[in-house]
């Protein structure tokens, strides 16, 4: 029987939760035993080459790429699991959720202590090839279905290894008190 | 010597004297009643409704009630376990809780009833709704974004000679807390902390402290919440 296939991504991330993934140890070893991956930063793999069982979502959606990758993850993972704060409620991007966006870029382009010199023509990025920026920072659960949540900031590597092992050998995930954290 | 009176617990017999609240009642025999908005020693406001029970088949909150003669109390039941994790759950979308960036998280009592009920998401949406930081008194932070109206600091932090710190400004949907600057800036630094150790999260925040404990040594990293008081056996 062939290995169950495992695609990962960081939307409006840090890679902290992929840096989480990777802190399982030696027991990475057993996780290239057990599964195949596709599209992910791990293996490089840019797009889908074939349907999916378990999708890793790390980052909530802070713009129009974001929801784009999200919905193709969507249609190629049998499986989607929200893995850490920013994807189960947006995390540290979701700050600007209160500020208006037209203030957020004039912070970032124009007027901030590390851009206000150094911008003489007050230029804010705005190409087409650029992804547009949304109103606010969404959930990855209010743009698409998502199947599970595993919380934490980044969620402990026990935590990501007992749901893997969980979905991929169909037993019971294990939640000891201690790898459940918001932080 | 007062009387003693004698009820029930998920079918455990309990006593205790009367005119005791069931969450005192209950902590004297061993079980655990989540609190969010009750303090020992102050008057109970029944405002969070975090300690929900029944009591002789109808819905009470344990805090405000007097445990009486032959009461029949149902504290674990999955009725009243979901109904509490709803709760914890409303009070995480209508605010603006962000854990990672907090320097309560670890020691917060919201998050710990978070822990406690394996919260993983929210069932509702998230309201991110605007609200404001006030950093302009001496030796607190008032953020807005995480109170959850429990009013411990209104009812229990008074000057020497009664007065109120904290109150309430505005009503229903616009009710914020707010701070006398004058009366908190006489506060000495014990004082200080023992005020942000009132707030069960991260609302009232003592100048000058930041992030004490290490990630792993904090109040909530390795015990849930009210284990001081019962092992849990079902969450």
């Amino acid at each position: 029987m062939s290995k169950p296939i495992v695609a990962t991504t960081s939307l409006a991330g840090c890679f902290g939760c992929h840096m989480s993934l990777l802190d399982i140890d030696d027991r990475i070893l057993q996780l290239i035993d057990l599964v195949d991956f596709n599209k992910s930063p791990v293996d490089d793999i840019k797009e889908f080459t074939e349907m999916c069982d378990i999708g890793l979502i790390e980052g909530g959606c802070c713009n129009s790429e974001n929801v784009h990758v999200l919905k193709d993850f969507r249609k190629n993972c049998k499986v989607l699991v929200s893995v850490g704060e920013c994807a189960i409620m947006g995390g540290l991007p979701a700050l600007r959720n209160n500020i208006p966006i037209k203030e957020c870029l004039e912070e970032a382009y124009l007027n901030g202590p590390s851009t206000k010199n150094a911008n003489p023509e007050r230029i804010m990025p705005n190409n087409e090839e650029l992804p547009i920026i949304l109103d606010k920072v969404y959930p990855c659960h209010e743009i698409v279905k998502i199947d599970y949540y595993l919380p934490g900031c980044p969620p402990r590597a026990d935590l990501i290894w007992n749901a893997l092992i969980a979905l991929v050998t169909g037993d019971e995930l294990k939640l000891p008190y201690e790898v459940v954290k918001f932080d | 010597m007062s009387e003693q009176v004698k009820f029930t617990i998920d079918g455990k017999a309990c006593k205790t004297q009367k005119g005791t609240n069931l969450v005192e009642a209950a902590k004297e025999n061993g079980i655990y009643i989540p609190v969010l908005c009750h303090l020992e020693g102050i008057k109970p406001a029944g405002s969070c409704r975090i300690c929900n029970v029944k009591v002789n088949g109808r819905f009470m909150t344990a805090c405000t009630t007097e445990v009486s003669d032959g009461m029949v109390i149902e504290n674990i039941t999955p009725e009243i376990q979901e109904l509490r994790k709803i709760i914890v759950e409303t009070l995480f979308v209508s605010g603006n809780h962000f854990c990672p960036a907090c320097e309560k998280s670890g020691n917060c009592e919201l998050q710990a009833l978070g822990y406690r009920y394996q919260m993983m998401v929210p069932r509702f949406p998230y309201e991110f709704e605007e609200k404001e930081v006030d950093a302009t008194s001496q030796k607190f932070y008032i953020d807005r974004n995480r109170c959850v109206l429990c009013k411990r600091c209104v009812r229990s932090v008074k000057t020497k000679d009664g007065k109120s710190i904290f109150a309430i400004l505005g009503r229903g949907h616009q009710a914020v807390i707010n701070i006398d600057h004058e009366l908190a800036n006489q506060l000495s630094d014990e004082e200080a902390q023992e005020v942000m150790n009132t707030c069960p999260v991260g609302s009232i925040l003592k100048k000058e402290r930041g992030y004490v404990d290490p990630i792993g040594s904090r109040k909530y990293d390795n015990k849930p919440i009210g284990s001081e008081i019962e092992q849990i056996t079902n969450l």
